[in-house]
């Protein structure tokens, strides 16, 4: 029925163009060479000519291979056999097992009406103090890890994936080291994740163009069981090689960069992506965990600075650790004035005084003399270091919270904390020797 | 008009190319017919027989061939009772409908009714049969939640016209004639209680502008006291992500001293309009004990909704303000984000190969930026009373760096900046208005000799805070650190304010004139003060007793006992006051 073209009229980069007629803008083609079959999408029509952008790339697509359209836009499977499943970007499977065809949806689809979503209300558990008490994650939220390559963000976002009470998990890899990509496959396997868990993997090898669909069908795939009642958790790793794809293309078919080369549609393609986070009024929800390495550690680069225009937040991840310092849930309100009654105030008190050294520590290195006040200053630095920051402690909120008092009641007087007096009265650990100083 | 037609010849993204027979005009609207639904679309672009559309809803499945129905109009808004208390998206759909009818999503194109046809509004006649009326001139009203909704004569009525027919007080649909009108050559028309009016004209129905010279209270104290509004003023709020504009937005649409607000959430996150249209209808509004979401109109065009309804979004909004505005209201437009339009303007602008200007913007950025703001402005009416139009709209510069396109061509045409700095959000010093970097050229609530006296206490204090982030606390003299105390303190009790704390989120001008004295007395005086140890605990006491009074309302124990202690302390330093010192506290009596 879907009429077969033999002739494609120009190849530039991976988009190439067909004389053909009745065809719909984003409609799929299939495109073979001797290389093999690729999947193609329409990105323009213009008369009776479509532009298709090959996702194996245009390179050695020959002017008499045929182009033979599907009907349809690009389209994922749905059903639970996806779970436990790994797929490219292209939606094959890339893990041997079968390829999926039964209850096709189409990628990318609308928005969801503002209207219709609710003010996000439950934290998400990940065990990691940085998080939990101070920058607490919440169900919807979509959240970028900040970071640079070296740094072990993918190791962060598989611990907060295997933590999370969540009932699904998605992961979107884009530009992945295949080493990455074995990394996460073995650590939800070992951890028991895999089976409810669904893998869109493209990786550094594969072709730029299937890198730009990853997102796309991970966060339908998550929509549906999301509709189906499921809370979903969606990692995507990394948005910048997302956001990099998009400039090559853009730039390959001579659009005009705005900033740095990347295309002035940057914000709102990712903005498309993110705003899928979403809490349903009477369904499940999807929470959207991202990484974006920040090239040359410059917030302010497009990717970075584009990203926290549109996230809830950040965390920024620095030397192996969450740095209280640009990192911020900005839904933390949310839940932390209902989990317990010194939480704020641990979270807020803690941070003053890890700023307070910092000043110091700038100080010190400057020359200046140290105080009393400093040295205290100093021990806490330490031990919130390796108390609260150090990625490898893995404790409940609760018992945070109650090392928080530990450090604090180690190293100051009650009243050198500026926390207020019931909390002190209630929380302040009996015997030690902050309190015994006091007493004295 | 007879209803034209045309055929897609080319789609590219969200700009779709027709071919027409017969004439079509600039920014008309076209309809274009795909898979069983009709597509709205605005033309921007005529050569020859083709026009450029840009289409506001995905163009996904659109087909060469499909066909296209101009409808003649410019895109329009309707306008008449009703709209107070509404959700709508960028192009005047009602998204809670929308929901009702649809459910989760917002499928494309679905076009809902802006107001309903079928509830009835109590109408009492004021115009009298023989009256000469021009468009604009009321013809009676309805009540509206708090308002009497002015009933007007249709804005595009030209010319003069009699009125030949009026309806007697009663309840009416808004779709009923209510008068009958006559012009000179004695054609008759209908007039009912809603007409349209195309978003990207001004609504110019009135006698005479007016210089914006009266504040508009906002209830945040660096605002008021230092970089003040005026009503009918514009002014714009830049900064980096997470530096405080939607909160300071938030703020402002709760306290500030107006009838009515408007919000534009353009091309921003859904959450946080989700937070205000679920909040607004439990919050008071103290101005009339009624809810807070019976001033306000919301117009939804969040980041994931189609970019063109985002650029039409702001001119959406202004409309409706400028309608109200007509009714002899004050009307608070708040456009968050102003840059996300831009970006809108820059993605069609791209589609259109135009020569680009600074990063991709289209050369015409600034003008257009200059005309959405010129929209503001306090008018007298043709019956003499005033009404307003005040826009306030947040800029996401690049980088978080002002120079860049959008940030420059804003700061041209307002009259206020309030320009957030990292540094300060960093710090947790909200609202993140910078008090060194911002500027306003409105008068404000305090008298301004008065306000650059405290000001200058701020800028050196900054001076003295950098020097001795060089020479250390131990080279800089105890006059030079007394001065740096004071710059901080006034920074920390009066410049910086709690939004979540119930009495410090919104603070009257009279209070603040209260507590703006209270802090001159500290400012001003020369205090006895033995060394640097001694100041610091000295206004670090003084400090926390201020934040107190701050937390604290008029005439509980609280507000008392903090007020006596800041006094106590005060007198134990024996305060002396120079010439200008006095000057200044005396214009505050
Ligand atoms: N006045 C304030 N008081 C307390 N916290 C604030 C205040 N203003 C901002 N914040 C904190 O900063 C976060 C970000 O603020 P906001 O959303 O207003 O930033 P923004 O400038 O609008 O950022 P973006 O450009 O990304 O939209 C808030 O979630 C809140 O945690
Ligand atoms: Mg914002």
């Amino acid at each position: 029925m879907n009429k077969v073209y033999s002739h494609i009229e120009s190849i530039t980069g991976n988009v190439i163009s067909v004389r053909a007629e009745n065809i719909a803008y984003g409609e799929l083609a299939e495109v073979s060479s001797r290389y093999g079959s690729s999947l193609a999408e329409t990105i323009r029509l213009d008369g009776d000519m479509v532009f298709l952008q090959v996702f194996a790339g245009g390179r050695g697509v020959s002017t008499g291979d045929e182009v033979r359209f599907l009907g349809h836009p690009m389209q994922v499977s749905f059903s639970d056999n996806l779970l436990g499943r790994i797929f490219n970007g292209a939606g094959a499977p890339r893990d041997g097992g079968p390829s999926l065809a039964d209850n096709l949806i189409t990628i990318g689809g609308p928005s969801v009406n503002p209207y219709k979503r609710i003010i996000p209300r439950e934290m998400i558990r990940t065990g990691i103090p940085m998080i939990d008490v101070f920058n607490t994650l919440v169900k919807s939220q979509k959240l970028p890890i900040f970071s640079v390559s070296g740094e072990p963000y993918n190791q962060l976002l598989a611990r907060i994936a295997m933590q999370a009470e969540v009932d699904l998990i998605v992961l979107g890899g884009m530009g992945l080291k295949y080493d990455d990509y074995l990394f996460f496959r073995d650590t939800l396997e070992e951890g028991g994740s895999l089976a409810k868990t669904i893998m869109f993997v493209h990786t550094a090898a594969d072709p730029v163009v299937e890198c730009l669909q990853v997102p796309d069908l991970a966060l339908a795939v998550a929509e549906k069981f999301a509709l189906r009642g499921k809370n979903v958790l969606v990692l995507l790793t990394d948005m910048t090689n997302f956001a990099d794809a998009l400039k090559e293309i853009s730039i390959t078919q001579e659009q005009v960069p705005s900033n740095r080369g990347y295309p002035g549609d940057l914000y709102s393609q990712l903005a498309a992506r993110y705003e899928k986070a979403v809490d349903f009024a009477d369904a499940g929800s999807i929470t959207t965990l991202a990484v974006t390495t920040m090239p040359g550690d410059d917030v302010t680069h497009p990717i970075p600075d584009n990203t926290g225009y549109i996230t809830e937040g950040q965390f920024y991840l620095h030397g192996g650790r969450i740095e209280p310092f640009g990192s911020l849930s900005r839904l933390k309100q949310m839940v932390n004035g209902k989990t317990r009654d010194d939480h704020r105030a641990i979270m807020d008190g803690m941070v003053k005084l890890f700023a307070a050294y910092r000043d110091t520590l700038e100080k010190k290195s400057m020359g200046f003399q140290m105080t009393a006040w400093d040295r205290k200053l100093l021990k806490y630095g330490e031990l919130f270091e390796s108390s609260m920051m150090d990625l490898s402690v893995n404790i409940p909120l609760e018992k945070a919270l109650d090392e928080g008092w530990r450090i604090l009641a180690a190293c100051f007087e009650p009243r050198e904390t500026g926390l207020r007096s019931d909390l002190i009265q209630k929380f302040w650990p009996a015997r030690s020797a902050g309190s015994e100083a006091a007493r004295a | 008009m007879i209803q034209k037609q045309g055929q897609v010849v080319a789609v590219n993204g969200n700009m779709v190319s027709v071919r027409f027979d017969g004439d079509v005009a600039m920014n008309e609207v076209a309809y274009i017919h795909s898979n069983e639904k009709r597509l709205k679309s605005e033309v921007i672009r005529i050569r020859g027989d083709e026009a450029q559309v840009q289409v506001y809803e995905m163009t996904k499945g659109l087909r060469i061939g499909d066909s296209v129905e101009f409808s003649g109009e410019m895109l329009s808004v309707e306008l008449g009772p009703g709209l107070l208390g509404q959700i709508y998206d960028g192009l005047q759909n009602p998204l809670p409908e929308i929901a009702e009818k649809k459910g989760f999503f917002l499928e494309s194109g679905v076009y809902l009714q802006a107001l309903s046809k079928t509830q009835k509004w109590a109408f009492t006649p004021a115009a009298k049969v023989g009256d000469a009326l021009k468009r604009g001139d009321s013809l009676g009203s309805v009540p509206e939640r708090h308002f009497l909704h002015q009933i007007m004569l249709p804005f595009d009525f030209y010319g003069s016209w009699k009125l030949v027919e009026i309806a007697a007080a009663g309840d009416y649909a808004i779709d009923d004639t209510i008068a009958v009108v006559e012009d000179s050559r004695g054609n008759r028309k209908n007039v009912s209680m809603t007409f349209s009016w195309p978003v990207k004209r001004a609504i110019d129905c009135y006698a005479e502008r007016l210089k914006p010279a009266q504040p508009m209270v906002t209830k945040t104290r660096i605002i008021d006291t230092f970089f003040p509004v005026a009503k009918g003023g514009t002014y714009c709020i830049p900064g980096p992500f997470g530096a405080g504009k939607t909160v300071l937005q938030q703020v402002t649409s709760r306290y500030a001293d107006v009838d009515i607000v408007i919000i534009a959430a353009c091309g921003e996150r859904a959450g946080e309009v989700v937070e205000t249209l679920k909040e607004f209808p439990e919050i008071t509004d103290p101005r009339t004990g009624r809810s807070l979401i019976e001033r306000t109109i919301i117009i939804c065009n969040t980041s994931s909704m189609p970019v063109a309804s985002r650029e039409a979004s702001v001119y959406t909004a202004v409309t409706l303000a400028e309608y109200y505005r007509q009714m002899g209201l004050d009307v608070l437009l708040l456009a968050d984000s102003t840059s996300r339009w831009a970006q809108a303007m820059r993605e069609m602008s791209g589609r259109l190969e135009e020569i680009p200007g600074e990063e991709a913007f289209p050369a015409y950025l600034e003008s257009v930026i200059a005309a959405f703001y010129e929209r503001a402005g306090i008018v007298r009416l043709a019956d003499g009373r005033k009404g307003s139009v005040t826009i306030g709209g947040t800029v996401s510069p690049a980088g978080g760096n002002f120079e860049e396109p959008v940030t420059q061509a804003t700061l041209k045409v307002v009259g206020a900046f309030h320009g957030l700095s990292r540094e300060r959000s960093d710090a947790r010093k909200y609202p993140a208005i910078h008090p060194l970097d911002s500027w306003s050229k409105y008068p404000g609530i305090m008298p301004a000799d008065v306000v650059r006296y405290a000001h200058a206490f701020l800028e050196r204090s900054a001076e003295v805070g950098a020097m001795m982030k060089v020479v250390g606390e131990e080279g800089t003299s105890l006059d030079d650190y007394v001065l740096y105390l004071k710059g901080e303190f006034l920074d920390a009790v009066y410049l910086q304010q709690n939004s979540f704390d119930p009495v410090d989120a919104s603070v009257s001008p009279g209070r603040q004139k209260a507590m703006f004295r209270i802090a001159l007395e500290i400012l001003g005086a020369a205090l006895q003060l033995k060394d640097k140890d001694d100041a610091r605990s000295w206004f670090y006491e003084v400090r926390q007793a201020f934040l107190d009074l701050n937390g604290s309302a008029e005439g509980s124990d609280l507000y008392a006992s903090s007020l006596a202690k800041i006094k106590a302390a005060l007198a134990e330093r024996k305060p002396e006051y120079d010439a200008e010192a006095r000057r200044a506290l005396a214009r505050l009596e």
